[in-house]
């Protein structure tokens, strides 16, 4: 279907299930009982998920196939953002200008970056992409090129708002936060079947609508001849040279389309919220993003949305588990001991929610170089073994 | 005229003279062989026929056309194919993903933008690449993952990839190296047919003379950088000069 064979088809159709029951999925828990704080089935947390999964979906396309480890990729995030901002800022709140320019400019920046950075390979590209990243950072972060041309840019460390006095030339009567064509970002449809409460908000549904499609074409990719030569160059380039084939544009391909998914991620970010901020390009989020594919697992396909779904989860729920939250899960216990197994959890959560991040991180390294999507492949396989090895037992029957 | 021609080469690495007025004639259709002890310079001088390694001095045609200056893949976009001493293939993928990269290559050229046609989908390379597997009975293994075969194995492989692209002149470096003798004796009968069946130059680079004169229809020695010989392999067999070069002056 689509173009795709058997397995393709239904990986994508979890993904499509996923992303379209993930309000449903993620408050699973009833309003009051004592798990809602679990639930993730809230607007700005369910954005973030579809979000992050598109950014890791494009970085996969470099990262996965080709091995070039980009670590500045935050750079088009950003300045996918910032774009996203300046339409909204000169024309109206319509998304569909504003994600456009979005896609257009992290291209254009990432043919500059990656053209210079992709002469050299290994750590040395990856060292580059780092320096061009904080180096674009440290410009939007002084406003440089805006103070050199006498305007405002990025507003540097305050970040890039729409303020009243901008031109926005189609707003008219128009609404005045981001829209699709009257659709408002912001709105939801709230549903209460008894204890349980769902939020069914527009602006998840438009990130997870363009999910789905980034993955889609992520599946088309890696299927395509294209896809073929990228894992070419992770192979043998030396190879593939002598094979007759010129790998530079191949990588470059690879790089400016990777670089207009994360610039569709910046923009979506500025759609759901319109602002942009410098700190969107820091070296952590580039971070970030190297995390979300290696715990995913680099190179599948389903991989980087997993990886992005399990970091952003846990950063907005694990970082929420204050002092108070653990003295009333821990209440049961003996005083000393309720006041020891606080002290305890309280390294990892709140504040201390990298600490989870970085052990589970160490544990998946460890014991699951292919990611989170091993782990379940490996799971499957004792599955099958345990069925496998039951239908051997019932086929012999004792005696 | 010859379909490689090598004219007054010179190369040096510092003060090693690797290369020193190195001619050499390859004629179409035939297999020559480039023989010589280690450190005489055979596999610099195949180096500047690939476009690895540009000489100081002199030109390398290839069917009347420079190949110096060129890269390697644009070299083997001109119908040179090199197989290397130590087998070079696409490790990660599958033995039927390493002969498609081989056939897009010659199909598409060095660079196309194909990022949305599945690749299973491009039936005439599909099929060219089935095709070739069965020719050097590997269709078997077209699934397997190509790093975990044999070394005989890659080396077909390899030598399959080359040929799917049908080259003009197919470069040969020490293609038995470190073979067992069982795998040597297989990769020699390919080469053999190789040789039969197809129109295709083979230039080859040998320690083992048993591979050598199985195959070669023109032997040049090198020594010291510099042709000692070039004669027929019956004439070099009992040519003093070059036992003088693989033995020493002793003998």
């Amino acid at each position: 279907m689509l173009g795709l064979n058997k397995k393709d088809t239904s990986l994508l159709m979890f993904v499509v299930a996923l992303s379209l029951f993930a309000p449903i999925i993620l408050n699973i828990f009833p309003k009051d009982s004592g798990f809602a704080f679990f639930n993730g089935g809230y607007p700005d947390l369910m954005q973030r998920f579809a979000i992050f999964g598109i950014f890791a979906i494009g970085f996969n396309i470099l990262f996965g196939l080709t091995g070039y480890l980009s670590f500045g990729h935050a750079a088009f995030l950003g300045v996918g953002s910032y774009a996203a901002v300046w339409m909204f800022k000169l024309l109206n709140y319509n998304i569909l200008p504003a994600l456009i320019l979005s896609v257009v400019v992290a291209g254009l920046v990432s043919v500059v970056i990656g053209w210079i950075s992709l002469r050299r390979s290994g750590i040395y590209f990856s060292i580059l992409t780092l320096a061009f990243a904080q180096m674009m950072y440290a410009i939007a972060y002084s406003d440089l090129f805006g103070r050199w041309m006498g305007i405002t840019l990025t507003n540097g460390e305050t970040g890039l708002q729409i303020y009243n006095n901008d031109p926005q030339i189609l707003l008219g009567n128009g609404p005045t936060s981001p829209h699709l064509f009257g659709l408002e970002m912001g709105a939801r449809k709230v549903l209460s079947i008894g204890p349980w409460e769902f939020v069914f908000p527009v602006g998840y549904y438009l990130c997870a609508i363009l999910l789905i499609l980034s993955f889609y074409l992520s599946i088309r990719i890696f299927r395509s001849p294209f896809g073929l030569m990228l894992r070419a160059i992770k192979s043998n380039q030396t190879r593939m040279s002598y094979t007759g084939l010129n790998s530079k544009p191949y990588t470059l391909a690879a790089f400016v389309i990777s670089g207009m998914y994360a610039g569709l991620a910046g923009g979506l970010l500025a759609a759901m919220d319109p602002l942009a901020g410098a700190e969107r390009m820091y070296w952590t989020e580039s971070g970030a993003v190297v995390i979300m594919t290696i715990l995913g697992g680099v190179g599948t396909l389903i991989g980087p949305i997993l990886g992005a779904g399990t970091i952003k989860y846990m950063e907005n729920i694990i970082s929420k588990m204050n002092e108070k939250l653990l003295h009333d899960w821990f209440s049961f216990l003996p005083e000393s001991l309720e006041y020891a197994m606080v002290w305890l959890a309280s390294w990892f959560t709140g504040e201390g929610w990298h600490m989870t991040q970085g052990v589970l991180f160490m544990l998946v390294i460890i014991f699951l170089p292919g990611g989170l999507v091993q782990g379940g492949q490996k799971l499957a396989s004792r599955f099958r073994r345990n069925k496998a090895d039951d239908t051997a037992t019932n086929a012999t029957p004792a005696e | 005229m010859g379909i490689l021609e090598v004219k007054n080469v010179n190369k040096r690495f510092g003060g090693l003279q690797a290369l020193g007025d190195v001619n050499l004639s390859v004629k179409e259709n035939s297999c020559h062989a480039i023989i010589g002890p280690n450190g005489a310079g055979k596999s610099t001088l195949l180096n500047c026929f690939v476009g690895k390694l540009i000489p100081d001095t002199g030109s390398v045609m290839f069917d009347g056309q420079s190949v110096l200056g060129r890269t390697p893949y644009e070299i083997n976009q001109m119908g040179i194919s090199r197989v290397f001493q130590t087998p070079e293939i696409f490790g990660d993928l599958t033995v039927l993903e390493n002969m498609l990269i081989a056939c897009f290559a010659k199909r598409d050229g060095a660079f196309r933008m194909h990022a949305v046609e599945n690749m299973h989908n491009e039936r005439d390379i599909v099929e060219k690449a089935e095709h070739m597997l069965e020719e050097m009975g590997m269709i078997d293994q077209k699934d397997d993952h190509s790093a975990s075969m044999s070394r005989g194995n890659k080396r077909r492989l390899e030598i399959a990839m080359c040929l799917s692209q049908d080259p003009r002149l197919l470069l040969l470096d020490e293609p038995t190296a470190g073979m067992a003798r069982a795998d040597t004796n297989n990769t020699i009968d390919l080469l053999k047919q190789i040789k039969d069946e197809r129109d295709i130059t083979i230039a080859i680079i040998e320690h083992d003379m048993h591979v050598v004169f199985s195959l070669a229809d023109r032997i040049t020695v090198l020594a010291q950088g510099t042709p000692l010989v070039e004669d027929d392999p019956e004439n070099i067999k009992g040519n003093p000069k070059v036992r003088e070069a693989y033995l020493g002056e002793a003998a």
